[in-house]
Order: structure tokens, then C-alpha cells, then sequence
């Protein structure tokens, strides 16, 4: 029922049975576009990842270093990493409840929900920080709560709790996205048996349900964390650029670039963001082989 | 038990598993809260001021310019994404060549790099200081470069920018489809004396068509909306090189709030179109699949 967007987690692509000569391309043809495919992923997609690295470390390893010590730049790292450890946990419980909800029962209005969930994927991150300064600004629907005159009675836009909510808008889609399809694929004859036989309905989750689904959540909590620390758009909107205050990392390496500081600390910042990436990718890889050959493990032992 | 499921059961009461109130009730309540409300408080905002004023600001010339560099560097990065993403799935599906998996892999990385490092690398990259800026600018010479075929700092930019982030979209909603492809009917094509083209063209690519479409469209709704990875390498100058997105962006720090909703809202009606047409090309895709099973 829900569409195929990105975030879900496949399995990785299996080796095909080898084709017949009729049903396969000539050789030329195949390395040609082979060739064509691999030249693209490396001169669009590899080269900008190595670039980060390279003028990173382009004056050494000491600049390196040195430029994580500017106060802003420190900032700006605790800054992100508060805002994702508040984001993240709640997002977490989010996308479990909302894939239980989805996948355990059925009820009108069900694709409406999922299209709701999907929509931040959608909606641009201007757009999204916009619709929190419009209802948080000075001039917002909530003005007569939280502004008194230009002073913030209660501080959220232009602040850590606004920072947070953009983040919260954002990212909430990626683990209830990844695990509505799974539990789905999963059914559930499993813990209907363990009701049975008597198990309460927080045993349930706690031993049915969260050990089958267990690498699925981990790259959908991953994949949140990647993206809370490294949204850019929502929370440009709605943080007012303050800085040592209220710019987080992706906020304060644009700072540097635009800065005289010379671009090896707007790098080097990136290069964490790009490390995060990284493991990112390492992780969905590997939750995704692990799940092919458990796949291809239980073919071969009902095959006996 | 699941053939003596009932046809129609009541609300929420296909299993005994408990929970569906709690979860649902916290789903709807974190959705209204984070989605709903926000999102009422834009489109509010848009009927609350005078028509003539919201229609005079998205159809000023400001606005018009962004909307032209928006959707026509979209429209083409999802195009050149349509091309070589297609290529992109093909391989990593059909052929068996060292790197599959790496490559396989890295097809994620738009998707997981935040939108100002994929900016501000491709800035230096397509800068004439950067590696293949260098190039490029060698090539076609600083007259051309200043006449508008500069890869950075300029609209060419914004769509070397867009390509970047689109290439996961297109791949990933055609390899699924490409892997079910059943073989048998390949082989029974060409027993009936298809050559391989035809065998393409005719029953391949029929079968692929609306996935295709689907991860393009996917690929220019999200590239209309980006913003992160376009302001390091546009122009960003007034009424030539300004994204939509940026247009609200500026509008916002200017505190001219009616003006950035008028213009949100008309981003929030794209996305909702995005959405109608992803799925309308989803349920076609199903009925093809479906039909060129068995």
C-alpha cells in the first residue's frame, strides 16, 4: 500500500542466476555501460565525498585539529549534539508506536496517515522552518504567549526549543518509514502466540516483537541521527543565526565558508558531518547483507 | 486463521494484539501536533491577508524568475538522474563486476550527506579553483565562463547541485522492479526470434516505465524544494539566480511574514501534487507488475 520511497531498507541486491547468452547484452555493450554507470557514482558522488577529506587536511593535521578548538566551532558541536539527543529518542518512540498502530491493525483513513508521515520528506525544509516561525514568531499566532513586545516571554523561535521542533518536523518520518514495512512483511502470528500462551502486552513487544525488528530500528535510529545533526534548511529559518548560541554545525560551516577564516575549518567541521555519513552507509549495508543471508540461510534449510 | 479472518471487521479489531489505541492515539497526537497545527497556522496565515496582496507576490517578478530556476533545473537534474540512474539500476541489478556492492552502496550517499557539505564541496569542486571547475573553465574560456556557463556561482550550479541529490531517488525506486522482473518472459521473447533490443523495448521497458517515472518525479519534487545544498553553489543574486526556497528564506529574515506564506503555500501545493502524482504513478506500476507477472 505505501509507496516505495527511499528511506525504506531493501535487501541488498542479490546476485541475479547467471543469463543465458539470449537474455544478456554483448560484452562491448555490458563494460560500456558499465563503464558509464561507475564513471558517474565516482565523478558525481565519490569526488565531492573525497574533497571534504582532501581540503580538510590540505594544511595538515595540526590545522585540522586546531580548528575544532574555535569556541563557535565547539559550540556549535555541542549545540547539534543536544539537539539530536532529544530528537532522536523522541522520534524513536515516534516511529515505534506509529508503525505498530500501522502494521498491527487495520482502520479507515490508514493511507491518509502514511501519506501524513511521508510528507516532511516532501514538504521543502524553508517551507517547514516557515511554518514554525509563523506560528512561534513576533508576529506568529502565538504572540500573545510568547512575546512580550520584542522580548521572548517564553524562547523558542530563535532558540534551542526551536531548533529542536524544526529538527523534530524533519526527521520524524525516518524510523516509523523504515519499520512499517518490515513488522508488515513480518505479520503477526508471532505475538498473537505469545498472547496465547499468556505473555502480557509489553512482553510482547519487549520479547516478540523489538528481537525480530532489532537491525531495522538500529538504521532507522541511525539514519534520524544523520539527518537531525545535518539539516540545514529547516533550521536555518528558525535558529536566527547567533553565533556561539544558536548555530548548529551545518549552520556554522556555512559561516566559515563565508568567513576570511579560509576553508579548511568549514571542512574540517564538514568532514565530521561526512564521517557521520559514512557510517550511516555502513550501517544500512551491512543490516541489509545480514538480512539477505539470513533470507538465504532459512531458503536452504527449508530446501532440505 | 488468516482465511477465517472476516472480510470486514471492525474498527482497529483484526487481532487480539493490544496497544491500538495507545499507538494510535500518539501517532495522531504527534502528527497534529508537529504537522497539522503548523501547517494550519501557514495556510491561515495566506487566508487571513488580502488576496490581491498574496497574489501580487506570487506572481511578482521576483517570485516568477525563482520559479523559472527552480522547476527548470530541477526538471533537468531529474532528467539527467532519469538517464544515468536508469544505466545505474540496470548495472547494479543485471551484471556481476567487481565493486557491485561498493557502488551499490554509495548510490545512498546524497541521501545520508548533509545538504551543506554536498554544497559547499560541490562549490569548490565547480569553482575555477576547484578540480573540475579548472577544467571546464579551461576549456570553454573566461568569456563563456562569464557569460553564464560558470559551473559555480550560477545557474548551472544550482543544477549540478540538484543532480546530486536526485540520483538515489531514480535508482531506488527502479532496482526493486528491475530485480522482480521475471526472466522466463526475456527467454520466451527471444525463442520467438526477438533480438535483444526489441526484447528492450517491448517488454522490458513497458514493464519499467511507470517506476521509472515515479523515481524521476520523486527526484524533481525533492530537488524543487532543496535549499541546503543550492545556496553554497547559485548566484543567489536578485530576480536572475534565486531559488524559490531562497526568495521565502530572505522574505522570512526580513520579517515579512505574509509574503514567505504566500510563497510556502505555493511550495506546500506542489508537494501535495508531488504526492497525488507519486501515487497515481504507484498504482499504475502495481497493475503493470502485476500484470507482466503470471
Amino acid at each position: 500500500m505505501a509507496h516505495a520511497v527511499l528511506p525504506s531498507l531493501g535487501t541488498a541486491t542479490p546476485r541475479r542466476r547467471s543469463p543465458l547468452k539470449a537474455t544478456t547484452e554483448p560484452l562491448w555493450f555490458r563494460a560500456l555501460l558499465i563503464v558509464t554507470g561507475l564513471t558517474f557514482i565516482a565523478l558525481f558522488l565519490l569526488v565531492p565525498l573525497f574533497v571534504v577529506f582532501y581540503e580538510a587536511l590540505a594544511k595538515g593535521v595540526e590545522v585540522y585539529w586546531k580548528s575544532f578548538q574555535d569556541p563557535d566551532t565547539a559550540h556549535a558541536i555541542r549545540l547539534t549534539l543536544t539537539v539530536a539527543a532529544i530528537v532522536v529518542p523522541l522520534n524513536t518512540i515516534f516511529g515505534l508506536t506509529a508503525a505498530w498502530a500501522i502494521s498491527k491493525f487495520e482502520f479507515p483513513g490508514k493511507r491518509a496517515l502514511v501519506t501524513f508521515i511521508d510528507l516532511p520528506l516532501w514538504v521543502s525544509p524553508i517551507v517547514a522552518g516557515l511554518m514554525f516561525v509563523i506560528l512561534f514568531g513576533r508576529e506568529g499566532l502565538l504572540k500573545a504567549y510568547l512575546w512580550n513586545g520584542t522580548q521572548p516571554v517564553i524562547p523558542i523561535l530563535f532558540n534551542t526549543p526551536g531548533i529542536v521542533i524544526a529538527t523534530l518536523f524533519v526527521t520524524f518520518p525516518f524510523v516509523a518509514r523504515i519499520l512499517i514495512p518490515l513488522m508488515q512483511s513480518q505479520g503477526s502470528a508471532e505475538e498473537e502466540a505469545a498472547l496465547t500462551l499468556g505473555a502480557r502486552g509489553w512482553q510482547v513487544f519487549l520479547y516478540v516483537t523489538l528481537p525480530k525488528i532489532r537491525w531495522g530500528l538500529f538504521y532507522g535510529v541511525i539514519l534520524c541521527n544523520a539527518r537531525a545533526m545535518g539539516e540545514f534548511g529547516a533550521v536555518s529559518a528558525v535558529s536566527g543565526h547567533i553565533q556561539g548560541k544558536t548555530n548548529t554545525m551545518p549552520l556554522h560551516i556555512q559561516v566559515l565558508a563565508e568567513g576570511y577564516s579560509g576553508m579548511e575549518a568549514a571542512f574540517a567541521l564538514s568532514s565530521v558531518l561526512s564521517m557521520l555519513a559514512l557510517f550511516t552507509l555502513i550501517v544500512k549495508t551491512t543490516v541489509e547483507w545480514s538480512s539477505e543471508r539470513q533470507a538465504k540461510n532459512a531458503l536452504e534449510s527449508s530446501g532440505e | 486463521m488468516h482465511a477465517a479472518t472476516p472480510k470486514f471487521h471492525r474498527f482497529g479489531r483484526r487481532t487480539i494484539l493490544p496497544g491500538f489505541r495507545l499507538t494510535l492515539g500518539f501517532t495522531l497526537l504527534y502528527i497534529s501536533l508537529l504537522v497539522l497545527i503548523p501547517m494550519a497556522a501557514l495556510v491561515g496565515k495566506v487566508f487571513t491577508a488580502p488576496w490581491a496582496d498574496t497574489w501580487s507576490v506570487i506572481s511578482s517578478d521576483r517570485s516568477i524568475a525563482s520559479y523559472q530556476l527552480s522547476f527548470g533545473a530541477s526538471a533537468i537534474a531529474a532528467l539527467v538522474n532519469g538517464f544515468f540512474g536508469f544505466i545505474i539500476a540496470w548495472i547494479l541489478v543485471r551484471y556481476d563486476f567487481p565493486g557491485r556492492r561498493f557502488a551499490d552502496a554509495v548510490v545512498d550517499l546524497p541521501f545520508a550527506l548533509p545538504t551543506a557539505v554536498a554544497g559547499l564541496s560541490l562549490t569548490l569542486l565547480y569553482s575555477k579553483k576547484g578540480l573540475f571547475g579548472y577544467y571546464i573553465y579551461q576549456m570553454i574560456g573566461p568569456e563563456r565562463w562569464n557569460a553564464g556557463w560558470a559551473t559555480a556561482n550560477s545557474n548551472i550550479g544550482v543544477t549540478i547541485a540538484l543532480t546530486f541529490i536526485g540520483l538515489p531517488f531514480v535508482v531506488r525506486t527502479l532496482q526493486p522492479v528491475l530485480q522482480d522482473l521475471s526472466m522466463d518472459v526475456e527467454e520466451a521473447a527471444a525463442c520467438l526470434g526477438a533480438n535483444r533490443w526489441q526484447t528492450f523495448w517491448r517488454i522490458i521497458f513497458p514493464a519499467v516505465l511507470p517506476a521509472w517515472l515515479t523515481g524521476m518525479t520523486l527526484a524533481f519534487g525533492r530537488a524543487v524544494g532543496e535549499y541546503g545544498s543550492v545556496v553554497f553553489i547559485a548566484s543567489n543574486r536578485q530576480g536572475k539566480g534565486e531559488i524559490t526556497p531562497l526568495v521565502i528564506y530572505t522574505t522570512l529574515e526580513e520579517n515579512r511574514y505574509a509574503e514567505a506564506a504566500a510563497l510556502g503555500v505555493v511550495l506546500l501545493l506542489f508537494s501535495f501534487c508531488i504526492l497525488a502524482l507519486v501515487n497515481l504513478l504507484q498504482a499504475w506500476n502495481n497493475k503493470v507488475t502485476g500484470a507482466s507477472g503470471i
